[in-house]
């Protein structure tokens, strides 16, 4: 369960991103999270109900895109989707796969509340 | 409403803390290993060999993530090595900020060699970078010839995976040959001993690999001077 720790660090990357442009009212999150990272989206939403309590994201809603794995073959190029067989070598040549998408963890952009939010 | 563009890694702040972690083992000189498992596949056991084999000749300390109790520092203290319990109530996995703490409190000065055992966890620890120089994976035989590909994560990020309790193959059904090929389709470049702690097979090449990436960061950091 480090999707608590995920939430924590999400929260604390747009308060200081609000601060820093002297908003204090957060109303969106948005993350990307790569399909080949070990965070569960169910387990992450729930996380983040928890660690926004007391946060200028407290009212915040966590919008999560979820980015699919994309494997690219370093010989031959061909570029395919591994997720079923958890295979990360080519079946083309046998050669290993280079991850091209799907490892992503990223605070993409935050909505804030203008006007009366400004400080 | 306004749209402010982050852009930011999530976890960005343990990775700044890793770096720093890096740099101060890398400026010792220390070969540090980050020891991962699932519970019981074997870490302290696979450490309480790796420790003998060594015996004397390199300065070691452990670094305990143990949460609940102090019996896996003990058994590692028996052995007259220094080892330090990471405790932090419970938590699932180790991270930069925690190692940072216990770097404080133990120093790393001229050590040859630190592992930092963390949690019983394939999932968790599998994405905090702590500034290790070696991802160690252990996988028992027992837990199944697909574990490497239902715990893909952790096993791709291994620098070398260590398939332990190989006197239990056969009784437990496992083609270890077939674990092996299910770890190379995850990760093509980990390097793979099989090794049973139990009656010794194995942690000869495991030992012998171990000394010379001790040797080779030795090696590099007197270059450096």
């Amino acid at each position: 369960m480090h999707e608590l720790s995920i939430a924590k660090s999400i929260i604390e990357i747009a308060e200081a991103k609000a601060r820093e442009e002297n908003f204090r009212c957060i109303q969106t999150i948005k993350v990307r999270v790569g399909e080949f990272t070990t965070v569960v989206r169910e387990a992450l939403e729930f996380a983040f109900e928890v660690a926004r309590r007391e946060t200028l994201a407290e009212n915040a809603r966590l919008e999560i895109e979820s980015v699919p794995m994309v494997v690219r073959c370093v010989a031959c190029g061909s570029v395919s989707d591994p997720v079923r067989e958890v295979c990360l070598r080519c079946p083309h040549c046998g050669l290993p796969l280079e991850v091209v998408s799907g490892e992503e963890l990223q605070v993409e952009y935050i909505e804030v509340e203008s006007e009366t939010g400004r400080v | 409403m306004d749209r402010l563009s982050v852009l930011t890694n999530i976890l960005k702040a343990n990775q700044e803390i890793a770096t720093e972690n890096r740099r101060l083992f890398e400026k010792e000189g220390t070969l540090v290993i980050n020891l991962m498992s699932a519970p019981g596949a074997g870490k302290t056991s696979l450490l309480e060999a790796t420790v003998r084999a060594l015996g004397g000749h390199y300065r070691l300390a452990v670094f305990d993530g143990d949460f609940e109790t102090d019996l896996d520092s003990q058994r590692i203290r028996a052995l007259g090595t220094r080892s330090h319990r990471i405790t932090n109530g419970s938590v699932c996995h180790l991270d930069a900020r925690m190692v940072a703490r216990a770097l404080t409190e133990f120093p790393v000065e001229g050590l040859d060699l630190l592992v930092i055992e963390n949690v019983g966890n394939l999932i968790c620890p599998a994405s905090y970078d702590l500034g290790e120089s070696l991802r160690v994976v252990i996988c028992c035989v027992a837990e199944g010839a697909e574990k490497p590909k239902k715990y893909a994560v952790m096993f791709h990020k291994a620098d070398v995976v260590l398939l332990n309790k190989t006197d239990l193959a056969t009784a437990s059904g496992i083609d270890l040959r077939e674990l092996e090929k299910n770890v190379r389709e995850v990760n093509a470049k980990a390097t793979v001993f099989a090794v049973s702690c139990k009656t010794g097979v194995g942690l000869d090449a495991w030992v012998a690999w171990l000394r010379d990436a001790i040797v080779s960061r030795r090696i590099a950091e007197v270059a450096r001077c």
